[in-house]
């Protein structure tokens, strides 16, 4: 079957942050740029991001980039790499400051500097005590950070193909990228980029777990693609949860809620913290927190029909406070979860936020994979930044305000990295014949299909397992038989069955493309937290706990290596952490104690 | 409506930038869209082309609309 090809130096699949920093250095330096995207470029999920973006400016007090790297490589649990994270924080800078030229509003000083805030996390000389590092656009940084590279991509005359899904990458026969097959929803027609580089900027794909704080969108486009096409996926075990999501809905409860004295309780309305954490009780970090409202759950103390949340109690305090010191949690209470906070507790349960792992990179935003002995051998012609990639910056564990910066920094470096790739002026590899097959032949399967799964049902099944057996805290049993339920789960999802048939805007069909993506993800998240026998930043296991051997239950000696989860043969491989980082000494392992 | 803008369109309320919107926007697609008359629905489509901070705040009461045409459905929508 003879379908279009458009030609481009250089395609990018996705517009958030990372994407559309990309396609700047490309389309400036004169390369035909195309940019896909499921949605318009400023609805993308990192409009969400609100905390800023972290750089050690030094604006509102001494700061410094080996300060800012200590905390990241404590934040990951030592599992980040040195090399990449120093490349990160030593960018920081000059990123910022870039993003600033382009237009971006930040908050300022008195005397015209960015102003900066403090953030959970960021200390100075070496953990001492905290810095004000975070630069933001008051609550609204990721959204004036899109709008201000958008701008500057329409000046470079990147080419947007908005409202299209990217299907399948397409490689040669010696494994080159050489583009994608991407589907107009508008017309329902596939077409092949055919490009000299490939950068995929597509997101995380928080949507796998039951509760989200993730935006539909996020289901992991580019992570399910580069895995058909026999990428490994890195450290998918490592998810970052917050405590308090509404049951169901996944909508972020601030953390003010339990600072203005909110309380947790079980389904006997006993107030559980007091055991978990005699003196901070409600207030204990989010991971104590998260632990004990997932023991709770576990244990059958959880509230609701399914026993699968707890309640966070407000009722005790004054209305107009909550009015006032909380705005916009009543509403949230009532659209979210049909209760009055002022009269009623609110179901909550923890809930995932970010992605750590995904598709490996190195820092230049090169994917890399294992390949004849070498752990980190350049795929040609393919690059990926954001949180779609795992560079790896966040290690176990995102210290935050990280995430912005992370698709600032190597969304530039991918970018340049393609264009330095491109300077030779190598012509486009030839594309195979067969190089649309794969996609033609999954959407023909969905369109013909009959008595296959439905797409609804196989997502939640997916997302309940995701929740009950590889939630914020993890147990050994649950772990192997949730390995067995979500290979049941990928049975179905690869027997999706659509209704719809039409060409022009089957969001069922897109729907279920987006499935066989998601599913991608949970499987190497599941197979590959069973595998890890040891707690680590967010991936904490009851039976890998806390003793004078190992603290915090992390294991140095047989884990201190990056995980690779190969779909094909849902096979796992290792690799070594990069302790050496460019320049300085390693930020050498100890226990991780906040 | 036709089919194809109806199909634009919930696709543009089903992948929205911000989770809440998914949510409501969804819920409201199902459930209270087709009983709008052809202006309202119009009037629909236009606040779903908003920004989604801005969309969000004037749904959960932090902002208030003085447009006649958009002040019965974000009532709606405040409910749905």
């Amino acid at each position: 079957m003879s379908i279009p090809v458009l030609k481009f130096d250089a395609v990018i699949v996705g517009a958030g942050g990372a994407g559309l920093r990309s396609a700047i250095q490309l389309s400036e330096a004169g390369l035909k740029t195309a940019v896909l995207s499921k949605v318009f470029p400023t609805r993308s999920h990192t409009v969400a991001a609100q905390g800023g973006v972290a750089a050690s400016l030094g604006n509102s007090e001494e700061d410094h980039w080996h300060w800012h790297m200590y905390d990241t490589v404590k934040g990951s649990d030592w599992l980040g790499d040195q090399d990449a994270i120093e490349f990160m924080v030593r960018k920081a800078n000059e990123c910022v400051v870039e993003l600033e030229h382009y237009g971006m509003p930040f908050d300022r000083t008195d005397n015209g500097k960015i102003y900066q805030r403090p953030f959970g996390g960021h200390m100075s000389n070496f953990g001492e005590k905290p810095v004000r590092r975070s630069c933001a656009a008051a609550d609204r940084t990721g959204h004036a950070m899109l709008h201000a590279m958008y701008q500057r991509n329409v000046k470079a005359n990147t080419q947007f193909f908005v409202e299209w899904m990217a299907l399948d990458l397409v490689r040669d026969a010696e494994g080159h990228v050489i583009g994608v097959t991407a589907m107009e929803m508008e017309t329902g027609q596939v077409v092949i980029f055919h490009t000299r580089a490939t950068i995929f900027a597509t997101g995380g794909a928080g949507r796998i777990f039951y509760s989200s704080t993730n935006a539909f969108i996020n289901t992991g486009d580019g992570l399910g693609m580069a895995a058909r096409a026999g990428i490994p996926l890195e450290d998918m075990e490592f998810w970052q949860f917050h405590p308090t999501g509404v049951a169901g809905a996944g909508v972020l409860i601030t953390e003010g809620v339990r600072g203005e004295g909110g309380i947790l309780r079980n389904s006997s309305k006993e107030r559980f913290m007091e055991r978990y954490a005699p003196n901070a009780k409600d207030l204990a970090s989010r991971d104590v927190v998260s632990r004990a409202m997932t023991t709770e759950i576990n244990e059958g103390r959880g509230c609701g029909v399914n026993k699968d949340y707890v309640l966070l109690d407000i009722t005790h305090l004054d209305p107009n406070t909550i009015m006032k010191r909380l705005p916009g949690i009543r509403e949230i209470g009532l659209q979210f979860a049909g209760v009055d906070c002022i009269k009623e507790p609110l179901p909550v349960v923890p809930t995932c936020h970010y992605q750590m792992g995904g598709i490996p990179t190195h820092y230049s935003g090169r994917v890399v994979v294992p390949h004849n002995g070498d752990h980190n051998s350049i795929v040609p012609g393919f690059y990926a930044a954001g949180e779609c990639a795992c560079a790896s910056v966040h290690g176990a564990n995102r210290l935050g305000t990280n995430s912005l910066l992370d698709l600032l920094v190597f969304g530039k470096s991918a970018g340049d990295s393609a264009v330095e790739d491109l300077k030779s002026g190598k012509a486009h590899r030839e594309l195979p014949k067969d190089a649309a097959d794969k996609s033609l032949a999954r959407i023909a399967a969905l369109d013909s299909r009959k008595g296959g799964a439905n797409v609804h049902e196989t997502r939640l099944a997916m997302q309940r397992t995701m929740q009950t057996h590889a939630g914020v805290f993890r147990f050994g049993d649950l772990l192997k038989s949730g390995v067995e339920k979500i290979l049941e789960v990928e049975k179905a999802a690869r027997q999706l069955e659509i209704t719809d048939k039409s060409m022009a805007w089957n969001t069922a069909r897109t729907e279920a493309l987006e499935m066989e993506n998601l599913i991608e993800v949970a499987k190497a998240t599941m197979l590959s937290a069973e595998a890890r026998k040891e707690s680590r930043g967010a991936h904490v296991r009851d039976d890998a706990p806390d003793t004078p051997e190992f603290p915090n239950g992390r294991n140095d000696q047989e884990w201190l290596k990056h995980t690779l989860f190969n779909s094909a043969d849902n096979s796992i491989t290792y690799k070594p952490v990069t302790m050496q980082p460019l320049t300085v000494e390693p930020i050498a392992l100890k226990t991780r104690s906040y | 409506m036709e089919r194809a803008d109806y199909e634009r369109l919930r696709w543009r309320c089903i992948r929205r930038a911000l989770l809440e919107l998914d949510i409501v926007l969804t819920r409201f697609l199902d459930n209270g869209f087709d009983q709008l008359d052809e202006e309202q629905q119009q009037a629909f489509v236009e606040l779903a082309d908003w920004e989604d901070h801005d969309l969000w705040r004037l749904i959960s009461g932090q902002e208030e609309t003085r447009d006649p045409r958009y002040a019965p459905i974000v009532a709606r929508l405040r409910k749905s």
